[in-house]
């Protein structure tokens, strides 16, 4: 049987330590000391490593704020490969197989799974560890590859998801765009608000619920 | 096979149609009513804890599962088609209320002509080369026969908007270009998001007649003269794609399945995906269908009626071998003939201030029609016919939204460069949509796919469908107009999405129409204008499938319109003395 798989990474690298002001100015709270074991569902601790740092790329942090390092998308990545939507549960995968025009869109037989295990090597074992510039020289390589088109769209769906889908640390997303999340009523404010930011610290869905939602990922099909 | 009891009615499909006929059959008469669904159950008021815009706006949880079932699309009949494997230029539905669940609510009456469009287009342009090969035609059911099933739907739902034509009389502030209305809307209209006031101003300082667009999601609570009550919308943004938190937003299982809940006479089974509807000597017997669990039934019955999503009707009859096959090198044959979409194109523009764009509701917003229709004509560009431009605050959450900015902002689609440009602009741009009606081709077409299969084996709908010039022609008259438009509104121009191939590959809109469709004559249509088929009285079909053309504005009010007509067909005419109406 395979061994269980983790990912260690320092708690003051997650989001819920940046707090953003009204202003937008983020702050950094003291940091809390120590790491964190994440267990992973798909990825083996050395690929959720690659990942990890190629989202960092993707979506840096830097002086325009937090990044995908800060909105943990490595797990959000993690837990939409292993549940059904990684394992094209939802996509007709009857054959046969046949190449088209790109008005077809994606024809290929690879699951999502199948993509990241066959894109990953091209990114090199050593990717973690190389300085940034290398990094993103070996990223430009496969911007044109599906596995690019995949892990791009996933960091962005890991920055700014709910949660409750594991990415978007402390709510961090929507933070820095400076979105409230669902909000149950604007009828006093849409009409209202015009051309202002509408600044409210935001609610997770299950804060605004007040119980726990799971995400489809979590569903079994 | 198991064969059950024998019913009056079986419909199939558990959407707005298949429940509203329900709902009149049980409540007018005493016949026994079952509806196959082949999705899941839902009931009213299920998507409290539902605001997640990945697995509904991004993954589309509630609409049909392509793993089970798909389409296959092609550009010409020389091209061998291959399978929509992922969402997709529309988004079929599913499970109870069907796409009607999930739907953005605009509620649009068709223009008179549109009814008429053959005639129409003959008188005015007699020998003109943009109409070869085009199969407009006249319904055989006019604006004036739909006029009170449209105040019925429209008092059902609780449309809000504001009346531009009543009894012929022009009102400023409404849609001063409609058919001509016997009553103001049921409610007044939404209220105002900030860039959609934006682009009213801009296009009224243009000459334009803008108008609120009409919408059933509702403006405050409404009662309905079914005794429905439901409150009204909190633009909480999560609506188009979604279910209504609480039920402002008019839904089968909110207007519809409250009504027929203690109906003894009424059944409707989930998870019960229909195959075939049998038939012998020129009448229905009834149908064949296959549970979750992959059991087979027979449902005995005396009238079978197609209510499913607008595809499947014309699939269930091919499938059933009913009918002649429509077949384009000669233009004989009726089924699966006068397909169309609707013709779409996008100008993004962009302000220098926050939008708050996650606010809004579906229906949200203000449209133009001032180039739609026959004011769309322009002999030079090739163009007959036009169509509508709106700008809208439906509700977006970051998912959709993030990563816009004007072109020259930044160079990559990743990176510090490219987040620096997607944060400036976050929330700051919307866009002119327009939509626009599409000629049925002669070369459009559906029939069986000859190599991919659903998951019970059966061939799946092939759709064999492409632009021409006049489609690419409408949507560069749009953006020509746009353009103008978002200069007045003082933005800066963003992406703009014209039309070249027909492509799966992004959402146009879910209004896909014909195949199965009504008509004044058996030799060009497959249904008469009641909805009964031609050949087999006591098989009827409802829903988008039976439009013989795609009208500009979004067709789900006359679906419902021609869907309370067809019922009082069925009730007072052919239950009374069943045989072939027309």
């Amino acid at each position: 049987m395979k061994r269980r798989q983790f990912l260690t990474v320092p708690v003051k690298s997650l989001g819920g330590l940046l707090i953003y002001t009204m202003a937008g100015e983020p702050v950094r709270l003291k940091a809390q000391e120590g790491d964190v074991k994440i267990p992973l569902r798909f990825f083996t601790e050395a690929e959720a490593k690659i990942v990890r740092a190629a989202c960092a790329r993707i979506f840096p942090t830097d002086e325009n704020g937090p990044g995908a390092t800060e909105a943990n998308v490595i797990v959000y990545i993690d837990r939409q490969l292993a549940g059904p939507w990684g394992r094209d549960k939802y996509r007709y995968t009857k054959g046969p197989w046949v190449e088209s025009v790109p008005e077809h869109g994606y024809q290929g037989k690879e699951t999502p799974q199948e993509i990241y295990r066959a894109g990953l090597p091209k990114l090199g074992a050593d990717f973690a560890s190389v300085p940034p510039a290398e990094q993103d020289k070996r990223l430009t390589a496969i911007e044109k590859s599906q596995f690019f088109t995949v892990l791009r769209t996933h960091t962005l769906e890991g920055m700014f998801s709910d949660p409750l889908h594991g990415g978007n640390a402390g709510l961090i997303g929507w933070q820095l765009v400076g979105y409230p999340g669902p909000l149950m009523s604007y009828r006093e404010q849409i009409d209202k608000y015009n051309g202002m930011p509408f600044e409210l610290k935001p609610k997770s869905l299950e804060q605004m619920v007040g119980h726990k939602v799971a995400g489809w990922e979590d569903e079994k099909a | 096979m198991q064969r059950l009891k024998p019913v009056d009615v079986v419909i199939v499909g558990g959407g707005f149609t298949g429940l509203l006929l329900a709902k009149e059959l049980t409540h007018r008469t005493g016949l026994t009513v079952e509806i196959l669904e082949r999705g899941r159950a839902r009931q009213n008021g299920e998507y409290a804890a539902g605001m997640d815009e990945l697995d509904f706006a991004i993954r589309l949880k509630m609409m049909q599962n392509l793993s089970q079932e798909t389409l296959t699309h092609r550009h010409d009949a020389r091209a061998s088609a291959v399978p929509v494997r992922q969402y997709g230029s529309f988004q079929p539905g599913t499970g109870t209320g069907g796409a009607g669940e999930h739907w953005g609510a605009l509620s649009y009456r068709f223009t008179d002509e549109l009814f008429r469009l053959g005639s129409h287009m003959r008188e005015l342009h007699a020998g003109s080369k943009s109409l070869e090969n085009v199969y407009a035609a006249d319904w055989g059911v006019t604006y004036n026969d739909l006029e009170p099933y449209y105040w019925r739907s429209e008092q059902m739902l609780g449309v809000g908007g504001k009346a531009g034509n009543l009894k012929g009389q022009k009102i400023e502030g409404g849609n001063v270009f409609e058919a001509p209305r016997q009553n103001e809307y049921p409610n007044p209209p939404h209220k105002r998001a900030y860039v959609t006031s934006v682009f009213q101003k801009a296009a009224t300082e243009s000459g334009y007649h803008p108008y609120p667009l009409p919408t059933a999601t509702l403006s405050q609570t409404y009662k309905n003269p079914d005794g429905v009550t439901r409150a009204g919308c909190e633009y909480c943004g999560f609506c188009t794609r979604f279910g209504c938190m609480i039920g402002a937003k008019a839904q089968p299982t909110n207007t519809l399945l409250p009504l027929l809940a203690n109906q003894k006479k009424f059944n409707l089974r989930a998870g019960s995906q229909v195959r075939r509807v049998l038939h012998t000597d020129g009448q229905a017997t009834g149908v064949t269908y296959t549970d979750a669990a992959g059991n087979e039934f027979e449902q005995p019955a005396r009238v079978v009626v197609m209510a499913s999503w607008t595809l499947n009707n014309s699939r269930l009859l091919m499938l059933s071998k009913i009918g002649e096959m429509y077949d384009p090198a000669t233009g004989k044959g009726t089924l699966g003939r006068n397909l169309t979409h609707q013709v779409s194109a996008n100008v993004r523009f962009f302000l220098d201030k926050p939008l708050n764009t996650f606010m809004g509701a579906g229906g949200l917003g203000f449209g133009i029609d001032d180039f739609d229709g026959d004011r769309g004509f322009d002999e030079k560009a090739g163009l007959l016919r036009g169509g509508t431009m709106r700008v809208q605050s439906s509700g977006e959450g970051p998912l959709q939204g993030f990563g816009r900015f004007p072109a020259g902002e930044a160079k990559s689609t990743w990176g510090s460069e490219w987040k620096k440009a997607a944060l400036k602009w976050h929330d700051k741009s919307a866009s002119v949509a327009f939509e626009g009606s599409h000629f049925p081709y002669r070369q459009n077409h559906l029939d069986l796919d000859p190599t991919y299969t659903d998951q019970w084996g059966d061939p799946l709908i092939r759709l064999t469908l492409d632009w021409t010039d006049h489609e690419r022609a409408q949507a560069n008259m749009a953006i020509r107009v746009s353009n103008e438009l978002v200069k007045k509104m003082g933005a800066r121009q963003g992406d703009t999405r014209g039309l070249g191939k027909y492509s799966v590959t992004f959402y146009q809109s879910t209004h896909v129409q014909g195949g199965t469709i009504v008509g004044a004559s058996p030799e060009t249509s497959v249904l008469n204008p009641w909805g009964q088929h031609w050949k087999m009285p006591n098989l009827w079909a409802m829903g988008g499938s039976t439009f013989p053309q795609s009208d500009t504005g979004n067709p789900t009010l006359t679906i419902l319109a021609m869907a309370y007509r067809t019922a009082d067909a069925l009730i007072d005419k052919y239950f009374k003395h069943p045989g072939a109406l027309a």
